[in-house]
């Protein structure tokens, strides 16, 4: 018979992941890179409303872009066609990224003259909301086909978002989306979450939206 | 969703664990899981026991898994209900200022080593 003894853990399962989140965003900070999480359900939107971003921004900062897939680089292909440096991951199959592996695609990126980098995670609204990646803010997309009632149904995605964008705001006709509904079931789950309705296709909205990231940039690195 | 990632971060964690306190194999791991946290009891046990039988510590591990009761309280009349029948609107005053108290834990409480 084996001796067993307990071995007393308390520990949340995403403490280690924490911490090395953390200390990323503490290298960051010293290297001067901000980095932004940009999450999403897949189709929102997330690499046009990139690439408008990215046109609106080149001229006033250097840009570099992770794209987080668990296959294919069509989107990095994307991304590549509007100047910025470009790295697709392959997460292997996994939901999210983790501190470890973002650290690891930075790497990859090779960040030197990098002002703002950026994150596009794997599109799905549940797991990426509970890694912290080590972003300086999480921004997250809504798109409208999607429903204005997904901050009811994803709680944890809105309550750790610094800004929400409302993309596809074109087609706002032809869809049962309340903007206002949706607004105040945003504020419900993240009181502090900056709201801006888009649309990438068309451009409306993105200079407001290029503006909040443009002055949160120049605030971080004042601070 | 992610459990067979939170599943990988756990025996991450434990390896580590185990290197700490000379273990030679884990029996038991005990977690406690919120009633309403996002990982789903079955999918984790599932990908527990695929995950364990690739990772020589956790070969013989029996995972067991305590689900905490998800309680919201109620900043209006400062009472508690349960998260899971009621949601985000207090029960009793209506009022919406109302936050998690439990329910969204997910811990590593112990393990039992030999």
């Amino acid at each position: 018979m084996k001796e067993v003894r307990i071995l007393e853990i308390k520990q949340s399962v995403y403490a280690d992941n924490d911490k090395q989140a953390q200390a990323l965003r503490q290298e960051l900070k010293e290297k001067g890179v901000f980095l932004l999480n940009l999450m999403s359900s897949p189709g929102s939107g997330k690499t046009t409303t990139l690439m408008k971003t990215i046109e609106a921004l080149k001229d006033k900062l250097q840009i570099g872009v992770m794209e987080a897939d668990i296959d294919s680089d069509v989107d990095a292909k994307t991304i590549s066609e509007s100047g910025a440096k470009v790295i697709q991951l392959h997460t292997g199959g996994m939901c999210h990224l983790d501190a470890e592996m973002t650290r690891q695609g930075l790497d990859g990126l090779q960040t030197e003259g990098i002002e703002l980098a950026i994150l596009e995670n794997v599109g799905n609204l549940v797991c990426p909301a509970e890694f912290d990646t080590g972003a300086s803010k999480n921004a997250m997309i809504l798109s409208v086909p999607e429903g204005d009632d997904k901050p009811l149904k994803y709680p944890l995605m809105f309550s750790i978002c610094d800004v929400v964008l409302i993309n596809k705001i074109d087609v706002l006709p032809y869809f049962d989306f309340d903007m206002e509904k949706c607004k105040e079931y945003i504020h419900m789950r993240n009181p502090r979450a900056k709201i801006i309705p888009v649309c990438a296709r068309t451009g409306e909205g993105i200079q407001e939206w290029a503006g909040w990231l443009e002055e949160e940039v120049r605030k971080w690195r004042e601070a | 969703m992610h459990e067979l990632g939170v599943v990988f971060h756990i025996m991450d964690s434990l390896e580590k664990v185990a290197a700490e306190n000379e273990v030679e194999g884990i029996s038991k791991v005990v977690l406690e899981l919120g009633e309403v946290s996002t990982v789903i009891e079955s999918y984790l046990q599932n990908c527990w026991k695929w995950a364990a039988k690739k990772r020589e510590l956790f070969s013989e591990a029996e995972l067991v898994v305590e689900i905490l009761p998800a309680v919201t309280y109620c900043e209006g009349c400062e009472k508690t209900y349960s998260t899971v029948e009621h949601g985000k609107i207090c029960p009793y005053c209506h009022s919406p200022d109302t936050w998690l108290l439990q329910g969204s834990e997910f811990n590593i409480k112990e393990i039992e080593v030999y």
